[in-house]
Parts: structure tokens; sequence; C-alpha cells
């Protein structure tokens, strides 16, 4: 089992959605979170003095799959996330021990 | 025959519009028709004066951090509820003195109408001795307002309430006896139809000298001159405090024709509105020479400096002059705001430069545009000048002492951690933080 984290830009949530949701990937949890890469900040103006915003908003998506499912799941993010500018995000794959249905008792990967 | 206590009433109150309304006429030339429709609209005006209130609680919600929310409104709450307050006690009869010197009255504590307080004897049919007294009340606790605004997010509280108290119930008063009082500068001829001298300046400079003492927010200035801006947390709640304001000068100046005088009431609306407007726009265009992109909040300043430019003469000027006077006071709002914060004056809402920069246009204005030649810059300057002494003498001294005593600044921590917390133990918003509130466990209330 792995979990993917995929941090994306905010407007793109809803195309990630729907493209994994028909990928047949249904289940995520989803927070806003901030942060920069090499994309760093823009300034912006207040009553004439300037600042420096640096983290920028994001979204971060929380996936867990079985393994032969990752390399898919990956590309489906990739293109739907992706504007092809700077700041499009990044996917990280991590390692799972095991997941447990809270309602059932369930483990391993029939609780995904 | 029963007759309902309605008719009965209504007949009384017919008997009493007519019957006197001959004896009136004699003695003052004022009906009692006229008189009742005079003081109505200066209990109207009273009450729209009362709407500033709203309106600067929620600019200075607005403009400010979330986390000082809570304390910038008790302090508002403050203000008006011992500002009316002492006005009674004292104000009132330190403002209006009667026969004075010129410089120093005291008509004694507390309210005595007297035996013409409540006719048209009084103000020649204008309003009543109680009208008089809650319509200038309403004006005296908006000085101290002004100067919270400027000051906010650091000071101490305890120590912003006794300003407020001695600068309401003694200051504010006595610089008011020297012109509306009928004291020195009122006989030299100077002339602050509704305020920008008396309420506008003398609060800015309140404002100025609080800000210079307490210093900046922490983060603002940085070394080798760094300016790091501290955006405010809520501009709708800032829009809507303008135009509360705006609102709120309908009275402000319609009742500071001190009548319901057709001519110079329905004039004064409209030489305030159009400066008002003017001064929108005046700001707006002058920012554009800061930044291509318009700011909100400047725009706003804009326009409360047309407002506070046009009330010294409201009644006097023509409406192309109040055009000109508002436009030039939203210019001068903008440059003011960048002049602060170059020369480190923290001024987190714009106060000093709408009220103190623009109080002082707005009375020398007087000097260049009113249409009455009794009135001339140089009367206006000295009046300014009177005032800058006055004011800055009575109130750095009055910081000056209690720096010395109970420390007019908090300690950084409680800055940093937002006086909400620090000064009321409460916050404003998310006050779900416990987890015990079933909806937001984490204190999150916005789901």
């Amino acid at each position: 089992m792995k979990k993917i984290e995929a941090i994306i830009k905010p407007f793109k949530l809803e195309e990630v959605k729907e493209a994994l949701t028909k990928e047949g990937i249904v289940g995520m949890t989803v927070s806003e979170v901030k942060g920069f890469g090499r994309q760093r900040g823009h300034s912006e103006l207040y009553r004439g003095a300037e600042y420096v915003v640096d983290f920028l908003p994001k979204v971060k998506i929380e996936i867990l799959l079985a393994e032969d499912k990752v390399t898919a799941a990956a590309e489906v993010i990739t293109n739907a996330a992706s504007t092809g500018r700077i700041g499009d995000g990044k996917i990280f794959i991590l390692p799972v021990d095991d997941v447990v249905r809270i309602r059932t008792g369930e483990r391993g990967e029939t609780a995904i | 025959m029963i007759w309902k206590k309605s008719t009965i009433g209504k007949c009384a109150l017919g008997a009493a519009l007519l019957v006197p309304a001959t004896a009136f006429a004699e003695d003052t030339g004022v009906s009692q028709g006229v008189f009742v429709a005079n003081n109505v609209w200066m209990m109207v005006c009273t009450a729209f004066v009362f709407i500033m209130h709203l309106g600067f609680a929620s600019v200075e919600t607005g403009l400010t951090r979330a986390k000082n929310t809570t304390n910038i409104l008790f302090k508002n709450v403050f203000v008006i509820c011992s500002g009316l307050l002492t006005y009674y006690i004292c104000g009132f009869n330190l403002m209006y003195p009667g026969d004075f010197n010129g410089y120093f009255g005291f008509a004694g504590f507390g309210l005595d109408p007297g035996a013409d307080g409540n006719t048209a004897l009084y103000a020649d049919g204008g309003y009543t001795y109680w009208t008089d007294f809650i319509f200038q009340g309403m004006f005296a606790a908006t000085c101290a307002t002004i100067v919270s605004g400027a000051v906010a997010e650091r000071i101490k509280l305890s120590a912003f309430m006794i300003f407020a108290l001695v600068f309401v119930a003694i200051i504010y008063p006595i610089a008011g006896s020297w012109k509306w009082g009928g004291g020195w500068l009122d006989a030299m001829g100077f002339y602050d139809f509704a305020g920008s001298t008396l309420v506008h300046s003398v609060g800015g400079w309140g404002a100025l000298v609080g800000a210079w003492m307490l210093g900046g927010r922490l983060g603002k200035f940085g070394p080798e001159g760094r300016l790091t801006p501290i955006p405010g947390s809520n501009m709708p709640l800032a829009a809507i405090g303008v135009f509360l304001l705006w609102l709120g000068w309908f009275g402000f100046n319609g009742g500071s024709v001190l009548s319901a005088d057709p001519e110079l009431t329905s004039l004064v609306l409209v030489t305030t509105c159009l400066a008002a407007a003017a001064g929108g726009l005046g700001a707006m265009i002058s920012y554009n020479f800061v930044s291509t992109k318009p700011d909100l909040s400047m725009a706003l300043n804009g326009i409360l400096a047309g407002l506070v430019g046009v009330t010294a003469g409201a009644d006097v000027f023509s409406p192309i002059s109040a055009i000109l006077i508002g436009a030039i006071a939203g210019c001068l709002v903008v440059g003011s705001v960048i002049m602060f914060d170059r020369i480190r004056i923290d001024d987190p809402v714009g106060a000093i430069s709408v009220h103190l920069t623009c109080g002082i246009w707005g009375t020398l204005a007087v000097g260049i545009f009113s249409e009455n030649p009794d009135h001339s810059f140089l009367t206006q300057l000295i009046g300014v000048g009177a005032y800058a002494a006055f004011t800055l003498v009575c109130v750095l001294s009055l910081f000056a002492i209690l720096n010395a005593t109970i420390g007019i600044r908090v300690p950084e921590e409680d800055e940093v951690e937002g006086l909400d917390v620090s000064e009321h133990g409460m916050r404003a918003y998310d006050l779900h933080t416990s987890g015990t509130s079933l909806d937001a466990p984490l204190g999150l209330g916005r789901s």
C-alpha cells in the first residue's frame, strides 16, 4: 500500500477530483495549505507600502492506494493539475504500514 | 359621552400648536410650528451624528487586525458612553459657559434648561436646551474616537480610557468654547461651521501625539527605512463604515445650521455630498501616481477627507468650491498617509491624515473660498495655530503623565498575541477554541 500526497493549485482541485474518480479512485482527504517552491512569492501594495507574499495558498490531496495503482494515479493527477506554469505543485509517494476501517475494523488493502 | 384618550390628546396638541402661536410670533418671530419643525430636524440630525459611532467602529475594525478587534470596539463603546456622561456632568457647560472672559468659563455642573430653555426663546426657535445638549454631546464623543484609530493595536486600554475621559470632558469643551461657545476666536471672526477645526483637527492633534509617543506597531518599521504594511482584517466592514460616516455627516453638517432653514440645510447637504464624492475621486486619481492598482482603503480615506475638508464652511461654500475643496482634500490625504509612514509615525487607519491634515485644510479653505466677505485667511490661520498650540500642550502633558505613571503601551508579548486576549481575555472571532464546541472542535469556526 502507498500514500500519495499531491500539492496542487487550489483552482485545480475539482479537475483532479473528477479525473481520479474516472480512474476508479474515490476516497481522498483534502486540506488547505500554504507553501512555495522555487516559485517564491509575489509582491503586493497596501496604502503605498510594498510587502512580499511568500506563502501561496495550495491544496493538499491525500490518497491511499494499492501499490499497483500508484503509477496510473500519479499520471492522472499530473495531467489534471498541470497548467504548464510555475507553481503547479508536486506529488509525493510514501509507503504505508497499515490501514484500518474504523466502522468495521478491517485492515490492510480491503480497508482502502 | 366618553372621549377616547387619543382624541383628547390630539385636541390638546392641536390647541397647543395654535394657541401660543401668536404669542411666539411677537416674542421671537418664530411660530410654534416652525419651532417644532426646527427642533425635529435637529433631533433627527442628532441621531445621524450618533450613526457616526457605528461608522467609526466599523472603519477601525476593518482596517486593523482581527486579534485586536474586541479591544478596538471596546474603546469605541467606552468613548460614547463616557463621553455623553461627562458632557452631561461638565462638558456642555465648559463649552457653552454663557457670558465669560472668552478663554475659560464654566456654567456649573449638570444641566439646567432654565425658564426659557425649552421654548423658542432659547435659540431663536431653532431647538430646545435638551436638543442642544444631546446634539453637541454626540459631537464631543467623536473627538476621542478619532484618536482611538491612530493609537490602535498597541495602546494600553487603561491609558486610553483615562485619556479619553480627560480629552472629551475638559480639553475638547474648552477648545470648543473659543468659537462655538462665543469665545475669543468667535469674537475675532474665526469661522468653523461644523467642526473641521474644533472636532477634527483637535482630535487629529490628539491622534498625532498619541501615535508619535507610542511608536509604531511591532514589525511595521524596520532598519534602513524599511516599511512593512500591516493590512486590515475586513475590507467590507471598512467600506460600510465609511458609508455610515457619510450618512452621519448629513446630520453633522445638516444640523450645524442649527435650524431647519430650507435654503441653508439643503445647500449644506449638497456641498457636503459633493465634497465627499470629490474627495473619493481625488484620492483615487492621486493614488494612481503611487500605483496603477487602485487601493480601496485610500479611496475610502478620500471620501472622509472630502467630508472633513468641507465641514468648516459647508454653509458658505458654493457647490463648485465644495468640489474643489473635496478633491484637494482627497489628494492631500493620500500624500499625508504616505508621508506619515515615511517619517515613521504609524497610523493604522489614516486618522491623522483624514482629520488633522484635512481638518486644517478645511479651516484654511474657509479663508479662501467662503462666500462671506467677513471671513479671512489670516483669521483662519490664527485659529489653526491657536488650536494646535492648545491641543498639543494639553495632549502632550496628558500622555506624558500617563506614560510616566501607568505607561501607555502594552508589553511586546501582549501586542504579538493580540490585545483581545491580553487586555480582554476574549476574542472577537473564533470564540470556540476550547474544543468543546461540537460544530468546531478545533475552533475553526468557518466550515
